[in-house]
């Protein structure tokens, strides 16, 4: 059953100039129509680089910025169309955990304060009493002593504080959970720690989650299924193991193989998409699909005039590509200039006290 | 050939309370690598290991109060006679700087002065070290940031730092850092900041750069794919020592520190089968080093004895291994008395 659906969402940001006069010259298009849906009990992961709209739309879901157009319904309910006094009491099963710890927790408010507050505007827990109780038990869950209430949060490791931005979401007893690059300010060791705190929760808890990351391997290690955006929309849309095994969309495949692999002989013989240049301006997107500036599969035709639409593909895979049934079959063929490459290894493995290097072939 | 040997590097920082010396904090001790030339080096280790403080040292950056370095790095410029870059006087190391010896740093926007358009900063360097001026200099400036791969670089030239994406910064950065060709170029985390697609031009880009010009790199990272992709020789850091040392594919195939053990086991990769729980490691880095009592990884050590805190352990090679995989550990991983240890159905019992 679907917990969260989104249908068309878009968010622009108006750019304004003038001196005495504000006058809109331009919209930032940072969400351009984003349908999807989430399913109950299960983690969707969104990613893309920055730039990309990803922290926007789940911004959107919890209407911390403000839709333009579009329904963003929620167990059946829309929020976009909520007011406010409404959407407020919606929060309580709408939570989010953000990228920076530090930066989302106030520095002058201790733990047992800072978990209590949103008890209190929701009135949930039975006096002071029972929130204690309640904030004890959701402590130790995320693996927190009890000591640590009357603490600040300076005093916490960046770890710890990550598990206190998550103990502050589970306190109200949420249903869906977004987490905004929960990971990405943390060392790869406590990095590995959250995220088997965020499934452990999952499991006993049956929450479910919108993971938001740039990292794709955080992504696919946690998500049941996986968007990945560019430039405000989505370009691909498939179960977490499809996606990774036959990534359709130019950009998700370029993507994937830009991500460093831990594995020596992987990394020499992997194939390499190299994208040339920058993400353009969202302000003035390119028209017709907006990944055609820097594709290299562009074809004459078509990419740069219509915009492609996110179609299925079979069980569920969709894909926003004109050519991606021609690329997957060969018959679309990239541009010799930014064709992959594979880097090749100078043969026999060598050691540390006698370098080599590794020379580029064609692929 | 050797082309940087570092020998007992230690950096304490004692502190801005004058006279009072207390004790100080130890960010790096005795930590001993060599580079040669063009190879690439990595340094890798989490946040605090002391691996940024380790470059910052060897390109003679840190403030010289409340500072003490010890140690040697002898360096084989294209002089006559290495030198000791830890005792050089100023004026020589800043002949040395920029010319044999370059840096990248993590955050382009904070390198690069901005209110100083970049084609001036470029030409700074050619003027300092090649006697470069005027349009000479210029036109230069706009080959090596045409090199670099920014598109348009005359009119990039003109331009101030805050104009240019964050891809385009740090190549005009590796721009300005291999203007006169340098022997060594030190990259402290270059693709942290930077988009995975983005990053991969960068790592191309350092590449090329090591594969045309011979130039060695000495790449501080905290990620493991990178080191996987780039590096020939790695050094893992914790706590201000080097816990492992290794030839990538050694390090990679059976790493015997359970530090770089646990590194390994924490990380998601995109090639693995999904639904696996991760390995993390136990705790978080301490603040305070504590390599005098014994290992300071025994506290998150799964395979800590009592054994782990009679003395610092060593920098020993590793029974059975070839090619100077060095390990500082009592119970290196994968080395349970039998020869085949290194097997991945052992590794993965051990994890």
């Amino acid at each position: 059953m679907s917990l969260l659906e989104l249908d068309d969402v878009k968010v622009h940001f108006p750019v304004r100039r003038g001196l005495l006069f504000d006058r809109v010259v331009g919209y930032v298009h940072a969400v351009d129509g984003v349908s999807l849906t989430v399913e109950a009990g299960r983690t969707y992961g969104l990613v893309g680089e920055s730039g990309c709209g990803k922290t926007t739309l789940g911004r959107a879901v919890l209407r911390l910025t403000d839709i333009t157009s579009g329904r963003v319904l929620f167990d059946g309910t829309d929020l976009a169309a909520l007011p406010g006094e409404a959407m407020r009491r919606a929060r309580r099963r709408l939570q989010m955990i953000f990228q920076d710890p530090l930066g989302s927790l106030d520095p002058r408010q201790n733990i047992e304060s800072a978990l209590t507050e949103g008890m209190a505007a929701h009135g949930l827990g039975d006096g002071r009493a029972g929130r204690r109780a309640r904030i004890r038990d959701v402590l130790e869950r995320v693996g927190l002593p009890a000591g640590a209430l009357s603490r600040y949060p300076h005093e916490f490791s960046g770890g710890q504080r990550q598990r206190i931005g998550i103990a502050r979401a589970l306190v109200l007893e949420p249903d869906l959970i977004i987490c905004d690059e929960p990971v990405s300010a943390l060392d790869v060791s406590v990095q590995a720690q959250v995220l088997n705190l965020l499934e452990e929760l999952q499991d006993s808890l049956g929450l479910t989650y919108v993971v938001i990351a740039h990292d794709l391997a955080v992504v696919r290690h946690i998500s049941d299924r996986v968007g990945v955006m560019y430039l405000g929309g989505l370009v691909e849309e498939a179960d977490s193991d499809t996606l990774y095994a036959e990534p359709r969309h130019p950009y998700t495949r370029a993507l994937m193989s830009a991500v460093p692999v831990p594995d020596p002989d992987l990394e020499d013989n992997r194939e390499r998409i190299l994208l040339r240049g920058d993400l353009p301006s969202p302000a003035s997107p390119p028209a017709g699909c907006r990944f055609h500036t820097r594709c290299p599969w562009r074809q004459p035709e078509r990419c740069d005039t219509e915009r492609p639409e996110l179609t299925d593909i079979g069980g569920g895979h969709r894909v926003a590509c004109h050519y991606a049934a021609g690329i997957a079959d060969g018959t679309v063929r990239p541009t010799t200039e930014l064709a992959p490459r594979v880097l090749r290894d100078v043969p026999p493995p060598r050691e540390a006290a006698e370098p080599a290097r590794e020379t580029m072939t064609d692929g | 050939m050797t082309l940087l040997s570092v020998e007992e590097l230690s950096v304490t920082f004692t502190g801005r309370d004058g006279g009072r010396r207390g004790p100080g904090t130890d960010a790096v001790c005795g930590v001993s690598f060599t580079v040669a030339e063009g190879e690439v080096a990595g340094l890798v280790g989490e946040s605090g290991c002391g691996k940024s403080v380790t470059s910052l040292a060897l390109m003679g950056l840190l403030p010289r109060r409340g500072v003490r370095v010890g140690g040697r790095a002898v360096f084989r410029h294209s002089g006559p006679d290495p030198v000791d870059l830890l005792s050089l006087p100023p004026a020589a190391l800043r002949d040395l700087r920029g010319r044999q010896l370059a840096m990248i740093f993590q955050d382009p926007l904070s390198s690069l002065n901005p209110v100083v358009p970049i084609g001036v900063q470029v030409t700074e360097v050619l003027t300092r070290h090649r006697g470069l001026r005027g349009r000479a200099a210029r036109a230069e400036a706009a080959h090596l940031l045409e090199r670099g791969g920014i598109p348009d670089p005359t009119r990039r030239l003109k331009e101030y730092p805050h104009q240019l994406s964050g891809g385009m910064r740090q190549r005009a950065l590796i721009a300005m850092a291999v203007a006169c060709a340098p022997r060594l170029l030190i990259a402290d985390e270059p693709t942290t900041a930077l988009d995975v697609t983005i990053q991969a031009q960068i790592l191309e880009l350092l590449r090329e750069l090591v594969d045309d010009q011979g130039t060695a790199l000495l790449m501080i990272t905290h990620d493991l794919g990178v080191v996987a992709g780039i590096c020939d020789s790695v050094h893992v850091l914790y706590a201000g020592k080097v816990v492992e040392a290794a030839g990538r594919r050694a390090l990679f195939a059976a790493p015997a520190h359970p530090y770089a053990h646990g590194l390994l086991g924490s990380v998601p990769r995109l090639d693995a089968p999904r639904g696996e729980r991760l390995h993390p490691v136990r705790g978080s880095i301490n603040d305070r080093l504590s390599w005098p009592d014994g290992c300071a990884f025994a506290p998150r050590c799964d395979r800590y004895t009592l054994e782990c805190l009679d003395a610092t352990p060593e920098l020993t090679a590793l029974p059975g291994a070839t090619g100077g995989h060095l390990v500082r550990c009592v119970h290196p991983v994968g080395n349970e008395g039998s020869a085949a240890a290194d097997t991945p159905t052992e590794r993965e019992a051990s994890a």
